[in-house]
């Protein structure tokens, strides 16, 4: 099946009706592997116990970078390729990312209370997920608020666009700014070295959260192209059709 | 060239007559300036310490509240369907479209900002280092705002979603504005590094600014 | 050797709830959706409506 067989709504359905048992039944088994591993890592030197955190905190950063990368590239593919649904693609990630985004701060605080002391921490990466998590928000917004889901699919590709482009001048902002008002303490998350005995499951649950990703994404495009059939549906019928 | 002079004139006298709502801004500006103090409480010594920062702030803020009137106005009444059409390039239209909005807006609150600095009790080498990174960042603001602005338009809606967008793309102008005005007085980190980053965003958003609020107007009319 | 989770239980389960949180929210949300869908198409189906490609191919 050629990927332009991707770009009609109705192959695309078929083949999601197909896929989706399978990276379902793949997801659960790479949970299972990884919340095995994870329970059965060692305790940190340093960290203890609080380091299983970790197989949170880390692969929820991950995927909320990679389903911005994904949301770049859809937006890419909006503006500049006209694919159908791309901005399909675009809308249906936005709060998967941002649910993942909200986890990531959350586990972070979880990570950063037993061993800082304090529940948030005005650090580089933390903020810079911070304002990530607002520019998800932002995008969400702008979805919801047009009508028209191709009319906000152009807008909203061209701000995850310029989004993309600040996300590296805000991680280099923030890092400067950092240096700035801590001048003593250096946080340093995720710990120097990674022992292979906490790489494995750290790998493991990365996998699962990607495997889930990609089950949640297609099947809330599946989702989105049935709610754009009923909405044509019912303008139809409101003209009378 | 005529076209765009003349976009910029027109403009310009319009933000300028009576409903134009160039001095709302100096006026917002002021307003926020005269709150902090009573949020924290009248201590000159603490004032000082974080004045460049409210004048930053407040300087950022009464930027973004006045973006709406950069484009939607003229999409009401219909002549921005006319620049659209005409002989200049849309990007060009857009970008001095800004430009006449800074000056009109942006361009108050940097003179502004010294007699605000004297009623935070800053000191006159603080009052120029703000001054003069406002005069540096403010452009940046409004041509970032001017993508706002174009989405506000595109969507027909406005209300704080334009804020809420615009502000993360605002945050890089606003961390290296403070601090190299905070260089500048207290620093052990020189004015220049930040003040050089702060002009390269500048000239960055410059080029962005208008380049992207054009594609968004142009998507727009599809 | 496993001493259980230590001092900081609490982090740790908190963390690990609030992931089971997430991904039900989400995988609710997927599926609800999916229903509602269904029922939608179904409902307009019924009442004769349906897109021009499902009237002419089998339906």
């Amino acid at each position: 099946m050629a990927l332009i067989d991707l770009a009609n709504p109705t192959r695309f359905l078929a083949l999601v009706a197909r896929v989706l048992p399978w990276l379902a039944g793949a997801t659960l088994a790479a949970f299972a592997l990884g919340l095995g591993l994870a329970i059965a890592a060692p305790d940190d030197y340093q960290q203890g116990a609080t380091v299983k955190i970790m197989f949170i905190h880390v692969p929820s950063a991950w995927l909320a970078m990679l389903i911005w990368a994904v949301m770049s590239i859809a937006s890419l593919g909006t503006l500049v390729w006209r694919h159908p649904l791309a901005d399909v693609a675009a809308k249906c990630a936005a709060p998967i990312g941002a649910a993942f985004t909200l986890l990531c701060l959350f586990a972070g605080s979880m990570w950063g209370r037993p061993m800082w002391g304090t529940y948030w921490v005005w650090d580089a990466r933390l903020t810079s997920v911070l304002v990530m998590f607002l520019m998800y928000l932002g995008l969400i917004a702008l979805w919801r608020t047009v009508e028209d889901p191709s009319r906000a699919g152009r807008a909203a590709a061209i701000l995850t666009l310029v989004g993309t482009l600040n996300l590296p001048i805000i991680k280099f902002s923030v890092d400067w700014w950092n240096t700035l008002h801590q001048p003593a303490s250096v946080f340093r998350l995720g710990g120097p070295t990674i022992h292979p005995s906490i790489l494995a499951p750290l790998v493991v649950m990365a996998l699962a959260f990607t495997l889930l990703f990609v089950t949640l994404h297609l099947a809330a495009m599946r989702n989105e192209i049935l709610r754009r059939r009923v909405r044509t549906l019912r303008l139809m019928q409101a003209h009378g059709a | 060239m005529t076209a765009l002079a003349a976009v910029l004139v027109r403009d310009a006298r319009i933000a300028l007559r009576v409903g134009g709502g160039a001095l709302m801004g100096v006026l917002f500006f002021l307003a926020v300036v005269t709150m902090v103090p009573f949020a924290l409480g009248p201590d000159l010594a603490l004032l000082r310490r974080i004045g460049p920062a409210i004048l930053w702030l407040g300087a950022l803020l009464a930027s973004l509240l006045t973006l709406d009137r950069l484009l939607a106005a003229d999409q009401e009444d219909g002549s921005l369907d006319l620049l659209l059409l005409g002989p200049a390039p849309l990007e060009l239209v857009v970008a001095t479209k800004a430009a006449a909005h800074w000056l009109t807006t942006g361009l108050p609150l940097v003179v502004a900002s010294p007699l605000f600095g004297v009623l935070l009790n800053l000191e006159p080498a603080a009052i120029g280092a703000v001054a003069l990174t406002l005069l540096v960042g403010t452009p940046a603001l409004t041509c970032i705002g001017l993508l706002g602005a174009a989405l506000a338009v595109a969507l027909r809606r406005g209300g704080l979603l334009l804020p809420i967008l615009v502000l993360p793309l605002a945050i890089p102008v606003l961390i290296f504005g403070v601090s190299a005005a905070n260089a500048a007085v207290v620093g052990p980190l020189p004015f220049g590094a930040p003040f050089a980053i702060l002009c390269a965003l500048t000239l960055a958003s410059l080029v962005i600014g208008p380049f992207a609020a054009a594609a968004t107007l142009r998507h727009a009319q599809e | 050797m496993k001493v259980g989770l230590g001092l900081h239980a609490g982090f740790i389960v908190a963390a690990y709830a609030a992931a089971i949180a997430v991904v039900a929210a989400l995988i609710a949300w997927v599926v609800l959706d999916h229903r509602a869908q269904r029922r939608m198409l179904a409902d307009l189906e019924a009442r004769g409506i349906t897109r021009r490609s499902a009237r002419e191919d089998d339906s």
